[in-house]
Order: structure tokens, then sequence, then C-alpha cells
């Protein structure tokens, strides 16, 4: 599988990079904005990952980029690793639709089978949100009352299915069976009113646009 | 905006009003000028006070109109001594005071000069009306000596002469209030504006205070910062390194033990990363510099749980001191207006007249915010205070309360985002 890597700070690229190569992928590694865009569309990679704060401006030069390149191929996966998780970014990088992104906090490289999970989820067109911007979108929803049908379990497997993971995941997280998943989401669909899918990634979207609501 | 017709209407109006004043000014001005005068016989001690503050009354009246009518807002000399000094002390400190003797001046003047300005058109209406709505009923009883302007009025034909003439003045009079209603602005203005270096002196005082404020909130966010980093990420980084070294001590006897503290490690490192990032967020957020204001805010209007409507009309980016106190302020109003308003929506609008940066935040919660008393709204007036920035809250009991603030700034001509190019 081909990744572009975009990351400025030697150490944290050069780490990237053997993680990823460790994990069976061929990286193509670049430090700047400009140099982003050619390679997302030169190099046709399988998904891209991106760190939002590049060269030359240093400010959102890479997100930038990737809207950029996800303009003129739309689904070219593409996560996006940041410092600061913003909602405002969350919903530009959703604005397609289509999913095949993912928004994360870069603490989260040091879970290194999650991270590589997350690229592969990404790669494989599916969409993956932090969990610091599900927290946030469900403490307000909490607020707004929006999701106070719901009981504390669904909420917590709500959270988990917003950060994009599949049944089999939120299982093993919450020490549960996967049927048993199965039927808190479909209490969940019913109560907040969402048209279920099938589709894990719609699915993950119709949650994310349900919360921003 | 009136129309034309309302417009000189009201121009003759105010041409009246400052006639008044003018008659006013003079009334007063005698009691000023035997209080000076008399001030060797005693009789200065028990006038001067009051003609002094009858004097200032009046030149304040004629600030607030000149203010109101013309749209720029005239300066006023500091107040006069108070009440509280003693007779014989307060004469001699209104004596000594600069801005008294101006207002003598003035109203010696301004009569003579703004009051027969204001006196012509007023008198062209009046002695016009008389011409044309009085002479052709009296003419009769007023006998053969009877003459309007310079129009013998003596039989019908002349008396119908003699109120065309006066429909004339009348029109020249309304027409004429405009035009002099300006020529008196200019001239109040001269007479009544302060004269420069008071108005220095005065500018002095304020930055000095501004300045004061900035050097105190400067320091106390360093301090904030040191504490912040102190508590948090630098006691979890030290915290850290001892799970480490324990780890590293336990690796070869109890490698699970060791395992399990290094993943401690990991955790108690995400934590610090969480730390730096509130604290980063509180100094600069990164969303403020990659985007400008218009995205930051529309960032907070995101993360609140009220429904925010964030309208940005700004063609470019205000300095980023500016960006960062207005962006702050709205980030308080926000708060309040959640916490302290009751309020379910709130709109927030940002524009740029070419001059000032102006961001009205309006909530539909139940009022009653009072900048004298809650400290956040007194807070943000501070620091908005260090770039001569103001901000006006209107907030009745009941609601809904709007909050303008006003920062005068230039715009820098919009980034081109580098990555809008393709090549």
């Amino acid at each position: 599988m081909r990744v572009v890597l975009a990351e400025d700070l030697f150490l944290l690229r050069d780490g990237l990079n053997r993680t990823l190569r460790e994990h069976g992928f061929d990286v193509v590694a670049v430090d700047n904005g400009p140099a982003l865009l050619r390679a997302l569309l030169d190099e046709r990679p399988d998904v891209a990952v991106v760190d939002i704060r590049l060269p030359p401006t240093f400010t959102d030069e890479g997100l930038q980029a990737a809207l950029q390149a996800r303009r003129q191929r739309p689904g070219l996966p593409i996560l996006v690793l940041s410092q600061y998780v913003e909602q405002l970014y969350a919903n530009e990088l959703l604005a397609g639709g289509d999913g095949a992104v993912g928004y994360l906090l870069k603490d989260r490289v040091t879970n290194t089978e999650q991270f590589v999970d997350a690229v592969r989820r990404v790669a494989a067109g599916g969409t993956v949100m932090d969990p610091h911007v599900i927290v946030k979108l469900l403490s307000r929803s909490e607020a707004r009352g929006t999701i106070s049908s719901l009981t504390p379990r669904e909420r917590d497997v709500l959270e988990l299915m917003a950060e994009g993971r599949s049944n089999a995941a939120i299982a093993s997280t919450l020490h549960v069976s996967e049927s048993a998943v199965a039927k808190h989401t479909a209490s969940i669909f019913a109560k907040l009113r969402i048209a279920p899918s099938d589709d894990a990634n719609r699915r993950v979207l119709a949650v994310l646009a349900y919360l921003k609501r | 905006m009136r129309n034309p017709g309302t417009r000189t209407w009201l121009a003759l109006g105010r041409c009246h009003l400052l006639s008044w004043l003018a008659v006013a000014e003079t009334a007063v001005w005698s009691v000023a000028a035997l209080a000076v005068l008399g001030l060797p016989v005693g009789l200065g001690f028990v006038l001067l006070a009051p003609a002094a503050t009858g004097l200032r009354a009046l030149s304040n009246r004629s600030r607030r109109w000149l203010g109101t009518w013309s749209g720029r807002p005239v300066g006023g000399p500091d107040a006069l001594p108070a009440r509280t000094l003693g007779r014989s002390r307060r004469v001699f400190a209104i004596l000594s005071d600069e801005g008294f003797w101006r207002d003598l001046v003035w109203a010696t003047v301004d009569p003579v000069v703004g009051g027969l300005l204001v006196a012509v058109p007023v008198c062209l209406v009046w002695f016009g009306a008389f011409g044309a709505l009085v002479q052709p009923f009296v003419w009769q009883h007023l006998g053969p000596d009877n003459w309007y302007a310079f129009v013998p009025v003596g039989s019908t034909p002349t008396a119908l002469v003699a109120a065309a003439l006066g429909l004339v003045f009348v029109l020249v009079g309304v027409l004429l209030a405009p035009p002099i209603l300006r020529l008196h602005e200019r001239w109040s203005r001269l007479v009544l504006s302060p004269p420069r270096h008071a108005e220095l002196a005065r500018r002095v005082a304020r930055l000095t205070d501004t300045r004061a404020d900035a050097v105190d909130a400067q320091a106390a966010e360093l301090r904030r910062i040191e504490r912040d980093l102190h508590d948090g990420a630098q006691a979890r980084l030290v915290a850290m390194g001892m799970t480490l070294d324990n780890a590293t001590r336990l690796l070869d006897r109890d490698p699970e033990a060791a395992r399990q503290l290094l993943l401690d490690a990991r955790d108690t490192s995400t934590r610090a990363l969480d730390d730096l990032r509130d604290l980063v967020r509180g100094i600069h957020p990164p969303v403020l510099a990659d985007r400008g204001l218009g995205d930051a805010v529309r960032s907070l209007a995101l993360d609140s749980f009220l429904d925010v409507d964030v309208e940005v009309h700004l063609g470019g980016r205000p300095p980023t001191p500016v960006e960062s106190a207005a962006y702050f302020a709205i980030n308080e109003l926000l708060t309040n207006a959640a916490k302290h308003a009751g309020a379910r929506t709130v709109r927030v609008i940002l524009d740029h007249d070419g001059r000032t940066l102006r961001a009205t935040v309006s909530d539909d919660g139940h009022g009653g915010a009072d900048p004298a008393r809650g400290t956040g709204l007194r807070g943000i007036r501070r620091r908005l205070g260090t770039f001569d920035g103001t901000l006006a809250v209107h907030s009745p009991p009941g609601g809904p309360t709007t909050v303008t603030m006003e920062i005068p700034c230039a715009l820098s001509s919009p980034k081109t985002s580098s990555s809008s190019g393709t090549d």
C-alpha cells in the first residue's frame, strides 16, 4: 500500500516513516505544503498521512493541500494529524460527504496499533475522528438535550461509533458481545431517528451529522 | 437618511434653538462679567460659582448639539472645581481654570458671531411671515406711512406685492438655514473644541493609564502561564521520568509490572500534551493564527452549546494583537450569554468600515448585564482600552443584550492561500 507522508519535523517524520514501513506501507515522505500537493496528485497514493501545520506558512498549509487534492481527486483517502483538533477543520474535511478522511491528534501515533489501524481504515474509505472531537460534540449535544433519550451504555456506543469504529471494535472496547452492540446501535438509530445503514462509513457520517446539529 | 426637505426644516428649527441659546449666553455672560468685575468688592465670591456653572452648562449644551447634529463629537474641558472645596478656594480654583476663561470668551464672542449668523434665517422667515400673513390684513389700520421692507403698503396691489415679497423672504430664509447652520457648526467647532495642548494632556493621561493596564495584564498572563506550566506539564514530565526510572529497574525482575509502568508513562505523556494544548489555546489559539478572526469566531460558535450565528464582513485581517483581543472578548461574551443571560441563540457580526473593527454580539437572554458590576465586562473594556477600543453594552432587564465593541485599526490585505495555485 502506497502512502504519502507529510510532516516537517524530522524526528516525527522519521518515526512515522519507520512505523509505516514496519507495517508494510510503501512511504513517500515530504516536508512542505507545495511538495505535498504535488505528491498527492502525482504519486497516486492509496492514502496520505498529513500534518496540518507545514512550511512555508506554518499555518494550515497541510489541510489546505489535502482539501485541494480532494477537490481534484474526490475520495482520495487522507488522514490529517494535528497538535490540536478543531471542529471547524473536522467539518471541512467531512464536507465532501464521501468519507475516506481521518482527523487525529498527533498524540495518537504513540499507540502504534491504533494509529496503523486508523490509516488502514481511512485507506479503505472509512471515517476516523479523534475522540477529542467526539467528546466535544457529545457534551454539546448533551447540553442541548438532543441525546437525552439515550442510556449511558448507548451513549458510550454512540461515542465509539462517531469515532468511526466497527461493531467488532466497539464490542471489544466495551467488553460486550457484537450482537449486544448491534442491539444498542439499532436502539440508538431508532431513538435519534437516524436512518440505519449497513454501510459502515455512511453510518459514521450520519451519526456525525446528527451530533453537529 | 432624511430627505432634503425634512433636513431643511430641521436646520431652520435648529437655527431657532441656537438663537435662543445666544440670548441665554448673553444673560449668563453678564452675570459672569459682573462676578469677575465684582471680585474686589466681594460680590464675585457669591456670583462666580453659579455663573461659571451656568456658562459651562450652556457651552456643554452647545457641544452636545454640535456633536449630535454633525455626527462628530466635540471634546469638552475638564469638569469645573467641585463644590466641596469651600467658597473662596473654589472661586480661586475657577479663576485659574482654563476652561472657565474659554467659556467666558466664547460667551462674549458667540452671541455676536454665531448668534447673528443664525439670526439671519430666523429673522428672514419671521419677517417674511409677517409680510405674507399679517400685512394683507392690517395695512388698512396702519395709516399712510406703513412700509413693508422697501414697499410702501397703502393699497391692495401694494399689499399683494408685500405679501409676495414676504413669501420670497420666507423662502430665502428657509433655504439659507442649512448652509448657515453648517457655517455655525464650523464656527462653534473652532471656539468650543478644547485647545490642542489640553487634548494632548488628556491623551497622555489616557495612554499612561492604558499602558499600566496592559503591563499589568501581561504580567498577570505570564504568571498564569508559569503557574500552569509548573503545575501541569512540568509536573507530569517529572512523574513520567520517575515512572520510566521504575520501569527500567523492574525490566529484568518483573517484566509484566515494567510493561504496566511504561503504559502509565505513555498515558502521562498524553496528559502532559493535553495540558500544553489547553495552555497554548489560552495564549494564542491555533485556528486564530491559521485562519484569522472570522474562522476563529466560527470555531468558537461550533464549540458553543448555544445556537451561534456568525456573520463576517472583513476584507482582510486586523493586526494580530487586535485579532487576539477581539477573539478573547467574543469568547467571554459567548460564555456570558450561556452562563449568565440564559440565552438560546446568539448572533455575532464582524465588520470593518475602513477605520474601525466592529464586533456586535447580541443574545436573546434575559439581559440586565451591567459593565459597572460585572468584572468580566470591565476586564474586556480594559483590554480593549489598550487599543483605544470601546465597549458599549445595551442590556435592559428582560433582554435582549447587545454588546458592541469597536477597535480602531487597519486591515491587512487578505493573505492568498499558498495552496490555491496549482502547478
